[in-house]
């Protein structure tokens, strides 16, 4: 009988075991590292010193150049949210009108980005976008650009590209928030008096809205630890957050810095997440419940 | 009061002839059911009187006028929807002055016009709750409040109470039916139950492979169909394969395999094949001796409040039902006597054949 007791209690625990030391191994365990890493001394002679200092934060905190740094990070990933929202609504809402068969084909392509790997994805936009690649020709002989655009080593390439992989996680969520929608309902709007426009605007929009805030939540946060765009197509000249954090461990190799201004990242974040949450719970409780 | 009325209404997907050259007149203040299967166009009917969808051929009037191809919302009429398509970021409120809102209204009084078309309903006092707060049928409600808001020309009513539990779709099929009289607005219903379009309609549209099959008052599409459809498609039936033995002025002879009993004159010429329908409960179980025909007992059922029999008899297998009143019942295997009144054996048109 206590048998019985112990083993159905300790059964989920053991089911779970795996997954556990996978997320503790693998997530937990280096995220602790790099906050007690963060309290370390920096010598430049001498190299890291287990001593516990906070002057790592102090000089994140002080130094207008890792304002700047935070700031253009966030624009940027604010900047690619945006556009993901403007282009995935209307996507999405298409999609969901297309027949069945070519929803398949079109999920393909749409989630195509993310089947790509980062580096050859990364490198091709590299071409695409060069001084002489194929899109600064097209808007040239159209006659839109008197010289090439220079989208390379620019927040514009940045942005393009990160627009370009982040969107099939705008799609996947705006999806799945159309997917809750009474199809009926637009069409009593419709019948009640109003117009197509306002029918979108009052009715589908903001039941949309729950699922445009979690995918801008989700594009929000890759698009702000993103790593290898901003480091391919932005260089030395686009320093994000993310490619700071990259130089100071390997090119300074002030790692307590680094682990100190990813730390400060993380946190950045977890309070945009944690913020715009709380925004959705209020502001649309009664959508979904 | 409007009038309403369809003509030559038909739509095709495809190949597939979902509405058939429907004709239809509804009266001002009239409530009519559109009854029929699933796939019979009542809902494609409906779609396009509503302006959802775009007819293939036909006209669509309302007070004479032709709305055929007026978009949904200037049509200005109210519909109540399957799945109630509340909004659900908006308090019952909103969702009610919503169709005001849309015409401009002044808000003291639209106010006053949610009030009136909330009450109307019996949901006074959940003003600022939200459709998730709701039961299924104050939801509902909310539904026929926000349409009755606008005052609509026509009414629509999709399948409105299908997701209703039987006791609460009861009452809602006496109330809903009580305020239409009263507003005297012109209805129209969709529905596959008979027994909602029974309770509710003035007039009854059976509707079949996108025709109407027939069209009467319920008491007259049940007990005097003229379609085959009708027979089989409202209540329970018996039907009997015979043919005209004899046939003289008043009266003709129907003959089943060797027995045979008299029927009503008819058209039909002697010698012809023709179905015969009865209702089980116009059959009435007799002593032997003075019945039209007798059989066996094979299966009783009892559902309360009538019995049910299955009988072998001379002219086929009967269903018959009687009242429970208590008395003692026939047992299974008894033989017994069936009797009916001369009138109550039909016979019904072949059907048409779907073109």
């Amino acid at each position: 009988m206590a048998d019985a007791a112990l083993r159905q209690s300790s059964a989920p625990w053991l089911l779970s075991l795996p997954s556990l030391l996978l997320f503790v191994g693998l997530l937990a365990v280096p995220m602790a590292l790099t906050a007690v890493l963060s309290f370390h001394v920096f010598e430049g002679m001498r190299g890291i010193q287990p001593t516990f200092t906070i002057a790592n934060y102090v000089q994140v905190l002080t130094d207008g150049y890792y304002y700047e740094l935070f700031l253009r990070t966030g624009l940027m990933s604010l900047g690619v949210t945006a556009i993901c929202v403007l282009i995935g609504v209307p996507e999405t809402l298409i999609l969901a009108k297309m027949r069945p068969a070519l929803q398949g084909t079109f999920f393909v392509v749409i989630l195509g980005p993310l089947l790509i790997s980062v580096v050859v994805r990364t490198l091709g936009w590299q071409i695409l976008l060069g001084r002489q690649g194929p899109v600064n020709s097209a808007l040239l002989s159209l006659g839109l650009v008197e010289e090439p655009v220079r989208f390379l080593y620019s927040m514009t390439g940045v942005v393009i590209v990160l627009t370009h992989v982040l969107l099939p996680f705008m799609i996947v969520a705006i999806w799945s928030a159309l997917q809750k929608l009474d199809g009926q309902v637009a069409h009593a709007a419709r019948s009640l008096g109003a117009g197509p426009i306002t029918t979108f605007r009052r009715v589908v929009l903001p039941q949309l809205m729950p699922g445009i805030l979690s995918g801008a939540i989700i594009v929000f946060t890759l698009a702000a630890s993103a790593f290898a765009t901003p480091a391919i197509i932005g260089g030395r000249r686009v320093k994000v957050v993310t490619t700071a954090i990259y130089d100071e461990f390997l090119t300074s190799l002030n790692w307590p810095l680094g682990a100190a201004i990813a730390i400060m990242l993380l946190i950045a974040i977890v309070a945009v997440v944690l913020g715009s949450n709380r925004l959705v719970e209020l502001r649309f409780k009664q959508v979904f419940a | 009061m409007s009038t309403m009325s369809l003509r030559g209404l038909s739509k095709s997907f495809g190949n597939v002839q979902a509405v058939n050259n429907l004709d239809l007149n509804v009266e001002g203040g009239e409530f009519l059911s559109l009854l029929g299967p699933s796939g019979c166009g009542k809902t494609t009917t409906l779609q396009m009187v509503a302006g959802f969808l775009p007819p293939t051929a036909g006209k669509v009037l309302v007070e004479g006028e032709d709305i055929t191809y007026v978009v949904p919302e200037k049509r200005d009429m109210g519909i109540v929807f399957q799945s109630y398509a509340l909004f659900p970021h908006m308090t019952i409120a909103q969702n009610v002055g919503f169709g005001l809102e849309m015409r401009k209204m002044k808000r003291p009084q639209l106010q006053e016009r949610v009030g009136e078309a909330l009450s109307m309903v019996r949901l006074s006092g959940l003003e600022d709750r939200y459709p998730s707060q709701l039961s299924g049928g104050q939801r509902q409600r909310v539904a026929i409040a926000r349409v009755l808001a606008i005052r609509p020309r026509v009414l629509l009513l999709d399948e409105p109470m299908s997701n209703l539990d039987a006791k609460l779709r009861g009452d809602m099929h006496v109330e809903l039916r009580a305020l239409q009289r009263r507003l005297g607005i012109t209805t129209i219903l969709v529905t596959h139950d008979q027994v909602e379009a029974m309770t509710m309609s003035d007039r009854i549209a059976v509707m079949t492979g996108g025709k109407i099959a027939e069209l009467g008052t319920p008491q007259q599409v049940y007990d005097k169909p003229v379609s085959e459809f009708a027979y089989r498609f409202l209540g329970q039936t018996n039907e009997i394969n015979g043919e005209i033995s004899v046939r003289d002025a008043g009266s003709a002879t129907f003959r089943v395999g060797s027995a045979s009993i008299p029927v009503e004159a008819s058209e039909a010429p002697q010698g012809s094949a023709i179905k015969l329908f009865v209702r089980p409960e116009r059959l009435r179980i007799c002593p032997v001796d003075n019945s039209k025909v007798k059989g066996k007992i094979t299966t009783r059922l009892f559902l309360g409040g009538v019995w049910f029999y299955d009988i072998d008899s001379d002219i086929g297998r009967l269903r018959v039902s009687a009242p429970n009143l208590g008395a003692a019942q026939a047992d299974e295997g008894e033989t017994v006597g069936i009797d009916w009144n001369p009138g109550d054996m039909q016979i019904a048109t072949p059907e048409v054949a779907n073109g």
